[in-house]
């Protein structure tokens, strides 16, 4: 047991200028898919301060390597080899540690394992796409890959998504969970996206672009790109009422 | 002591997408082999204290069409009120509930969980709540995953005292949160957008 009080404190507001509006038309499917009235307020009581937690014993020894973890024994996935790694903080800035990390993406083609997905590229048969973590004691997460390709979608005539990973992050409260999309840095495509540029704050959207690291890449092996996970902060409970049996 | 106070940004979010199950139900999109089963699909045991309830949740859109490419988590406490978490309080929660469920949708849009019915739960001033089971909704064209809760068709008397409820400025879309009981079933829909939306929460 480390001797660190229980976190009971409601979490921050959420800054919702910041996020992207549920009314995005750029986006088209947010047309019909966002809500019209504002949603309600209320004080966080503990159905929104707790939230379920998972151990390390959860993870099979390949979670974090989407190179093999789909492949046949002796091969791995086609496309260029990448570390992502980073710290999971909180806008306090303090790291939070063992917490579930999910990754997914498409392969180096711009291809998903999903049987909606159509594109012409092809599937890599040693790729699947999805992967996990739990955060260390540090808050520190990191996983091997393969850089994903841009792919074209439905939405313009011409629109493509710039080359990205999806995340899905807890907290240790419900109401931290959070999706969002990992971008490379210096991709042309980042700028033009639809679904980028729901994000209204420029400012917002360079925090969600990896940089470079070389300084941590394996040499002839992978490259490095690091990737910085904010999650919301808790207020201090010193001022709240107790709560039954507190 | 007054010392400066270190704020970040939280990251901003962006949407799970139409292929989101390939991160967190892949076995339900039969990428099989890299985990034993997806996470979230069993919420009880056998040794699970409390009522054996199915929930059947259905998502619209603003058009009235069922969706079927999103993810449901229900987050609830145990029979007792408790909650599987680190962050609760009062007491250790019955081990043989995780109290966190996800699924993904049927070929006609239904999010089945199998789970028990939750205790209830106080509110920070003390009063109690009525059972609850909140949600978490993320889906294509969601670009913020959306947060809401079920409530129970059965329990008309708590449902009448609870705090959040009660304060809904809007009554009449009250029943929007609330789920019918049918046998051991309750049916929850879900409308994102128009006539019948649901009544989301910004918690």
């Amino acid at each position: 047991m480390r001797n660190i009080k229980p976190e009971l404190g409601g979490f921050f507001q959420r800054d919702r200028s910041w996020h992207p509006p549920a009314f995005a038309p750029g986006y088209k499917s947010t047309v019909v898919r966002s809500p019209q009235r504002a949603p309600i307020a209320f004080s966080h009581t503990l159905s929104e301060i707790t939230g379920p937690v998972f151990g390390h014993s959860m993870l099979g020894e390949l979670d974090n390597d989407l190179t093999v973890n789909f492949a046949r024994p002796g091969e791995s996935a086609i496309g260029p080899r990448i570390i992502v790694y980073g710290k999971v903080l909180d806008e306090n800035a303090r790291p939070v540690p063992n917490v579930l990390v999910e990754f997914w993406q498409a392969n180096a083609g711009g291809r998903y394992r999903h049987k909606k997905d159509g594109y012409l590229a092809p599937l890599d048969p040693n790729f699947g796409g999805c992967g996990r973590t739990v955060t260390d004691e540090d808050g520190n997460y990191w996983f091997r890959t393969v850089q994903p390709g841009a792919y074209p979608w439905p939405n313009g005539i011409n629109d493509w998504r710039p080359a990205h990973i999806h995340f899905s992050i807890f907290g240790h409260g419900f109401v931290q969970r959070l999706i969002t999309q990992m971008y490379f840095e210096g991709d042309p495509m980042i700028w033009r996206c639809p679904i980028v540029r729901t994000i209204p704050d420029k400012r917002a959207i360079e925090t969600l672009i990896a940089k470079l690291d070389m300084e941590s890449t394996v040499p002839m092996d992978a490259r490095a790109y690091k990737f910085d996970i904010v999650l919301r902060g808790r207020r201090q409970t010193m001022f709240e009422n107790k709560l039954e049996g507190n | 002591m007054v010392q400066p106070l270190p704020r970040l940004k939280e990251t901003p979010s962006q949407t799970a997408g139409p292929y989101v199950h390939i991160g967190l139900t892949p076995n339900y999109c039969e990428i099989g082999g890299v985990y034993p089963e997806d996470l979230g699909i069993r919420m009880v045991n056998e040794k699970t204290k409390g009522e054996r309830i199915t929930v059947k949740m259905r998502i619209f859109d603003g058009t009235g069409s069922v969706i079927k490419d999103a993810v449901i988590e229900i987050w609830q406490a145990d029979a007792d009120g408790l909650y599987n978490s680190p962050s609760e309080p009062r007491g250790k929660a019955d081990p043989n509930f995780t109290g966190w469920g996800r699924q993904a949708s049927d070929e006609e849009g239904v999010f089945t969980f199998e789970t028990i019915k939750p205790g209830r739960v106080p509110f920070p001033d003390g009063r109690l709540q009525a059972p609850h089971i909140s949600l978490w909704i993320v889906a294509r064209g969601i670009n913020l995953g959306l947060q809401t809760r079920m409530y129970f068709g059965d329990e008309e008397k708590a449902n009448a005292e609870d705090p959040i409820l009660t304060r809904l400025e809007h009554q009449n879309r009250v029943p929007t949160l609330i789920a019918p009981r049918s046998g051991n079933t309750y049916h929850f829909d879900i409308h994102l957008q128009g006539e019948k939306e649901t009544v989301f929460f910004d918690v």
